[in-house]
């Protein structure tokens, strides 16, 4: 099978966006495929906001070019941009009922009006409001209005949908189901989105491609699982998921392998193909290993790779998994063990001694 | 039964409440006895009568004095919300600093009474008023304009720039209350600017587009110190034939007519705006 080329939807060159003396973006350059749920991650205050409004055409860049689908976007304004946004307010017209605030877009476009009303139908039904489109926009629930701001951007049938923070409003269960619904939908359409979000699983869950932004900069640019298993910085890894950090120094390459020195876990060699391209190894200081891929051996585990051994501190009970704190030798803070529960195995207490396995595959070395 | 809550509330607010009711609904009901009654030189016939509003509603002179007083307050009112309204626009939404301060200016004709106000317009708008002398002075006119002052215009002039505070605070709060992203969706969806302004902006502001036109038309309908200073005999108006029946005239239950009659008309006058800013605004909650 093969895959066919990814064709660009969005082309953003050089942007920067300074106001007054503030940078809030220093330099984007970024690539969004058509049909593909892209998402800007990152903490408040990096400038995703800022960025995705400036797609929309809230804002103009200080500098820099944005191409949507082949056309120079500069001096285009919002309301002639092939963009629609999902606020996150949700910004539903209080004075129009739903379907007026589904149709208000294609009234603009001054359509008949029973294909404007045959449009907010199907938009309505899409995202499971169908029938609820005499409502008045303060009797609906918060979820609602999510779906009834998501309809009102689809049925204008966008280019790209932009999505900020639709979720952070929600309660953990239905934002949950709202991911799924999201996801699904935007695969069943084949449109292009884009997510702003600070919810590290939001963008995991959702998205084919995530940029991870710090202080107005692309940190990186990946899939969700190249992302998640080789973060290029300690700042990514640690705000992706959880990762222990372990002192570390290169001892030397020898044919084809990275000798490492990791005074908590012992010495190991790495194959080349997992160091990073234009690793300065003088400037190797730490690794990185993930709570799952560390293993507390019980009686009749798996064996791993290598083996060390470690003190419990601490426990704490997930249900469905138990994260442990353990004291590695030669290592001042506790690093974090993931374990899945499984019947009949019991939680280690505090002041146990435990062998901990893991693999050499699962060291994270960052540029 | 009052539950506790309830009787503790109606403690709080009871002597506020006999305070209205007697500074507000005594006289309201002395006024409504006084039209039924009718005067005798020096003593009050009462035995109720229709005939004080027999008379109201059917001598011309009353008739005229209402209709110039309401034609009055209505442009009054049009010209005062029209120009507050991009007065109360600029300072929601392109004043980005000291807004207070703003607000502040706006109520700073209110430092001086409202009668050195009108007289104020009489020195600017007089004979040898400020604009004739100016005008003169440049040699754009030679003898001093007459119709500036002593009509109908004079007083449609004083009382908007008296009243222009309060249509412009109402606008501005409700322009306030506009959430800013519902004015960016609508633009993201299409609209530009114009079609924006009369499809979000506008409706949301009703509410106070509608109270600010509330409170310059039913006190101006009943002013009378304007009209009498700067409206000559005809910019007079209701509330002056009043002021008369009620003194020299000496026929208060006349004038108690007349000023239930304008009221009952000022009224329903009022419900018509209030319900169609409503239904222009929407299901404004």
């Amino acid at each position: 099978m093969t895959t066919p080329l990814p064709k660009p939807i969005i082309d953003l060159t050089g942007i920067t966006k300074s106001f007054g003396t503030f940078q809030a973006l220093k330099g984007i350059n970024a690539t969004i495929n058509e049909g593909e749920f892209f998402s800007l991650l990152g903490p408040s205050g990096c400038g995703k906001t800022t960025l995705l409004r400036m797609i929309a055409g809230f804002e103009s860049p200080t500098d820099g070019t944005i191409v949507i689908a082949g056309q120079d976007m500069a001096g285009v304004p919002a309301n002639r941009r092939p963009t629609n946004m999902v606020f996150q307010s949700y910004a539903i017209f209080p004075h129009l009922s739903v379907a007026d605030n589904v149709g208000y877009g294609l009234k603009t476009r001054k359509l008949p009006k029973a294909e404007i009303a045959r449009e907010v139908d199907q938009a309505l039904q899409m995202v499971d409001l169908g029938g609820l489109g005499s409502r008045a926009a303060h009797e609906l629930s918060g979820g609602q209005r999510q779906r009834v701001a998501l309809a009102r951007a689809l049925v204008m049938k966008p280019k790209v949908v932009l999505l900020d923070e639709p979720l952070s409003a929600l309660d953990k269960k239905l934002r949950d189901q709202m991911q799924v619904e999201l996801r699904q939908l935007q695969q069943r359409l084949g449109i292009t989105f884009i997510l702003v979000t600070h919810d590290q699983e939001e963008a995991l869950t959702m998205s084919d491609r995530i940029a991870v932004m710090f202080d107005g900069r692309i940190a990186q640019l990946a899939t969700p699982e190249e992302l998640y298993r080789r973060p290029v910085d300690r700042r990514v890894a640690s705000f992706i998921g959880v990762m222990n950090f372990l002192d570390a120094r290169a001892t030397g390459r020898m044919n084809g392998h990275l000798a490492l020195d990791i005074p908590a876990l012992g010495s190991i060699e790495l194959p080349s193909a997992q160091v990073p391209e234009g690793l300065e190894l003088r400037n190797l200081e730490t690794i990185g290993i993930r709570p799952e891929m560390l293993t507390i051996l019980f009686e009749g585990s798996e064996q791993t790779e290598h083996v060390a051994r470690g003190e419990v501190t601490g426990t704490a009970y997930y249900g469905d998994m138990t994260y442990y704190s353990v004291r590695l030798p030669g290592h001042s803070e506790d690093v974090t063990i993931s374990m899945r529960n499984t019947a009949g195995r019991s939680i280690v207490p505090p002041g146990s001694e435990v062998p901990v396995g893991w693999g050499a595959d699962s060291i994270v070395l960052f540029q | 039964m009052l539950t506790g809550e309830r009787r503790q509330g109606l403690a709080l607010i009871s002597p506020t409440l006999l305070y209205s009711l007697l500074m507000l609904a005594a006289p309201l009901i002395m006024v409504l006895t006084f039209s039924f009654w009718t005067q005798n030189y020096l003593e009050l016939d009462t035995t109720l009568t229709l005939d004080n509003y027999r008379e109201a509603w059917s001598k011309p002179i009353y008739s005229t004095l209402i209709f110039r007083s309401l034609k009055i307050s209505l442009i009054v009112t049009l010209v005062t919300v029209v120009l507050a309204f991009p007065i109360a626009y600029y300072l929601s939404f392109h004043v980005k600093q000291r807004k207070a301060l703003w607000l502040f200016l706006i109520t700073v004709p209110f430092w001086t009474s409202y009668l050195l106000r009108v007289f104020l317009w009489k020195v600017i708008l007089g004979y040898n008023g400020v604009l004739n002398t100016a005008l003169k002075g440049l040699g754009i006119i030679e003898e001093p304009l007459t119709f500036l002052l002593y009509n109908a215009n004079a007083v449609v002039l004083t009382l908007a720039h008296a009243w222009a505070p309060f249509a412009i605070l109402p606008i501005f709060v409700a322009l306030e209350k506009i959430d800013r992203s519902l004015l960016e969706a609508a633009e993201d969806l299409g609209d530009g600017p114009v079609r924006r302004f009369f499809r979000i902006t506008l409706p949301l502001a009703m509410p106070g587009v509608v109270a600010s036109t509330l409170i310059v038309l039913i006190p101006t309908v009943g002013d009378f110190i304007t009209p009498k200073l700067v409206g000559g005999t005809d910019g007079l108006m209701i509330a002056n034939m009043i002021q008369i029946q009620f003194g020299k005239a000496n026929n208060a239950p006349l004038g108690a007519a007349l000023a239930l009659s304008s009221m009952l008309i000022v009224a329903s006058i009022s419900a018509v705006i209030f319900l169609l800013g409503k239904r222009f605004g929407g299901k404004v909650q």
